[in-house]
């Protein structure tokens, strides 16, 4: 008896992250929490049992040592806690705030299964951030150089870990991004207040303090083709992302005041628009807005427009809560923010002014049939429950599609019949020899860790590749 | 960053020509695609049809109607400033082949998007007749090398101030009826202009191809804030066009979804006049 009362901790609940009220934060662009202090996240590292056989690494797409940098915050070695987070992933700071720890590492944690799980991703938030703050990122020693050339298009999760991975293993690596900024979809998707972007751009600096060339503004398929990058590079990774909206095929689509969740947040993320006129970027400010999905594109959408002045933001979604999507954390900060939630409900035309601007939603309730491909249940139209929502702006994110521009133009790359690019999911690699692709272009959108899974296993890849060359 | 290595003021300094250093774009831009700006870390992202490229030097031009902030903006940049993003070529190029007799229309700035294009007919062995049109004498743009793009030019103004006094699709009409042999006309410029001209040919049954000029973000096909109807379906004109069939282009959305942003970019430019940047 007294053994098995030594081995189990006291009960610590999990600690919670001190946060913005929401109130007020649903009228700034700030981040919404603002972390652990150092006495919090000791509290919640002691909550960890250090398991002999710990199931969250196995939770892990990266298998970070999750108990070790644990333990070092409970040390206070949170500069040690952090270096043991990057000899596995090359962006704690970015994965802390994004990472769906629900489905992955915490999901699986032992300390779980009777109590709430270790907040496994707010603490390797808070080493990674204390790493930034206090200025001393580590630079690691890379390998001798092996003369090799590697050009990285896109410079979203995949692509930045696989640029990271093959730099500190001796290549040549340069960077080619479309937009005029790196980051893929954590610039230009994933708002200021979910992930600053001055972490976003630390991480890139520190890739290119590592080596890493980077140059912008190069539409690949465009100003170069595949082919013509050959001439120059002995491999090329395509982490091209998952960039074609996907938008209801409804009339009226067109109205002004509509857009794509991908329009909507780039104009602000990228843009920032939302700083307009310090930014010279416009973005409609609806009074109520109409955002249709239910996953993490879809909260970003609402709680942006909240934060952009509206009065109502109503998530319009076709299935009911059980299948939405998104993080139930992003759920839950869009719900009290005051963002409202229509289920089982589906758009089936818009209505607008002379002036083509939308002013309405015609929508139908839906009721749940049989399980369809997917799994979930199928919504299916109740017959006359037609009714209309005013709306003043209206943003669609039912997800993205692949962008066809780059395959298109690149000659004997395999692609499926949704027009994604055939890679293997153990090494990355296409149907193109020297060409490996990874992220959202193979699987179809999903989250920035499985993308950054993807890029250590092609740059792993593209490392034998090179060397038996 | 792209040095500015050429500026000309044009029609009574609302149109400005630059010649700006960019050699990768130059290398492979082709007649009928264009580019996308930013001119510095505030500025927003806009489209602009390359009038020509000079890959030797390096540069492309950029012809370009001062009609909002960031053009404001960019009129004040000189020789030796920069333009801090430009990517491109975007878009697909004109499609180019000998068809016989053909006639390039330009109205307004669009003269400047037609030039090139209008050379490459040339090239192609096409008898090509050239229209250009503008408001008034000083707002027309490249007489001299629209004459030598061509082999027969006709200008039109407005108001009568210089050329045939009238609209292009006057001029059109009558070259539609005296010449028979008419196989594509190809409209550039403000939306009216081109809605007209293309309910004019559709008449004559002559295939029309007009280049649009929609507002856009990324110009990638990422956004999609650029779609136009086309033939009845969704087509995002950074990356299916710029040019499409004008006879099946819906005009009216076109300019509605072009004047999505009035107040706003009102507001922008007087807050510009204000401050000055």
């Amino acid at each position: 008896m007294a053994e098995k009362e030594k081995k189990e901790k006291p009960k610590i609940p999990r600690q919670k992250m001190p946060e913005q009220e929401p109130k007020v934060r649903a009228k700034n662009f700030n981040e919404v929490p603002f972390g652990y202090t150092p006495e919090l996240a000791q509290l919640e590292a002691s909550r960890c049992i250090q398991c002999k056989k710990p199931k969250c690494i196995e939770g892990c797409p990266v298998e970070i040592d999750i108990p070790a940098f644990i333990k070092l915050i409970l040390e206070r070695d949170f500069i040690g806690s952090a270096r043991k987070l990057k000899e596995r992933n090359s962006l704690p700071a970015i994965c802390g705030r994004v990472c769906p720890q629900e489905d992955q590492c915490e999901k699986v944690c032992i300390v779980g299964k009777k109590e709430e799980p270790v907040a496994i991703g707010r603490l390797e938030r808070f080493a990674a951030d204390r790493e930034r703050e206090k200025g001393e990122v580590f630079i690691p020693e890379r390998a001798p150089a092996t003369g090799k050339k590697v050009a990285v298009v896109g410079s979203g999760p995949a692509g930045l870990t696989v640029a990271g991975d093959l730099i500190l293993k001796g290549h040549e690596v340069t960077i080619f991004e479309a937009l005029h900024k790196t980051g893929g979809v954590l610039i230009y998707g994933i708002p200021e207040f979910r992930l600053p972007k001055d972490i976003v751009q630390a991480e890139v600096n520190y890739l290119e303090q590592l080596g890493v060339k980077v140059e912008c503004n190069c539409v690949i398929g465009r100003i170069e083709t595949v082919d013509e990058l050959f001439k120059e590079y002995d491999a090329i990774f395509l982490g091209l992302g998952a960039g074609l909206p996907q938008f209801l095929n409804v009339p009226g689509e067109n109205f002004c005041g509509i857009y794509s969740a991908n329009e909507y947040l780039t104009r602000s993320n990228l843009m920032k628009a939302y700083l307009f006129p310090q930014y010279d970027t416009p973005i409609a400010r609806g009074k109520n807005v109409a955002v249709f999905g239910a996953g993490n594109v879809a909260m970003d959408s609402a709680r942006t427009a909240l934060r952009l002045g509206a009065d109502t933001v109503r998530i319009i979604y076709r299935r009911s809560r059980d299948e939405m999507p998104a993080r139930i954390e992003e759920i839950h900060h869009a719900e009290e923010e005051g963002v409202q939630f229509y289920l089982l409900t589906a758009p089936i035309k818009f209505l607008g002014d002379d002036n083509g601007w939308v002013t309405g939603v015609e929508c139908l309730r839906m009721e749940l049939g049989e399980p369809d491909e997917s799994g979930r249940r199928r919504p299916v139209p109740i017959k006359g429950s037609e009714f209309q929502l005013e709306c003043d702006l209206a943003v669609v994110a039912i997800g993205a599609g692949p962008n066809p521009l780059l395959p298109t133009t690149t000659p004997g790359l395999e692609l499926n019949k949704r027009g994604y690019i055939v890679g293997d999911l153990e090494t990355g690699k296409t149907s193109k020899p020297g060409v490996w692709a990874g992220g959202d272009i193979v699987t179809g959108s999903a989250t920035v860790i499985l993308a950054m899974g993807a890029g250590r296993k092609a740059a792993n890849s593209i490392h034998d590749y090179l060397m038996s060359k | 960053m792209h040095k500015i290595t050429y500026k000309r003021e044009m029609a009574e300094n609302t149109v400005c020509h630059f010649k700006v250093d960019a050699p990768r774009i130059a290398r492979k831009a082709k007649p009928g695609q264009f580019v996308v700006l930013k001119a510095n870390e505030t500025g927003e992202r806009i489209p602009l049809t390359m009038g020509g490229t000079d890959p030797s030097n390096g540069t492309i031009d950029l012809i370009f109607q001062v009609v909002g902030k960031s053009t404001a903006l960019l009129r004040t940049l000189n020789v030796g400033d920069a333009i801090q993003d430009i990517i491109g070529p975007l878009g697909k190029p004109t499609h180019v082949e000998n068809l016989g007799t053909m006639v390039c229309v330009g109205g307004g700035t669009g003269v400047a998007v037609m030039y090139p294009i209008t050379k490459a007919y040339k090239e192609a062995g096409n008898h090509v007749i050239a229209i250009i049109g503008a408001r008034t004498k000083d707002l027309l743009i490249l007489e001299d090398e629209m004459k030598e793009a061509s082999h027969d030019l006709r200008v039109t103004t407005d108001d009568g101030s210089y050329g045939h006094h009238g609209f292009v699709t006057d001029v059109l009409k009558k070259i539609l009826d005296d010449q028979k042999e008419v196989k594509l006309v190809v409209g550039i410029g403000p939306v009216p202009m081109m809605k007209f001209l293309c309910k004019l040919t559709k008449g004559y049954g002559v295939k029309t191809m007009v280049s649009l000029n929609p507002i856009m973000v990324d110009a990638t096909g990422m956004c999609g804030a650029c779609r136009v109807t086309v033939g009845g379906k969704t087509m995002f004109c950074c990356v299916d066009g710029p040019e499409f069939d004008g006879h099946e282009v819906d005009y009216d959305e076109l300019v509605k979804r072009q004047r999505a942003y009035l107040t706003e970019e009102k507001a922008s430019m007087d807050r510009f006049k204000e401050i000055g940047r």
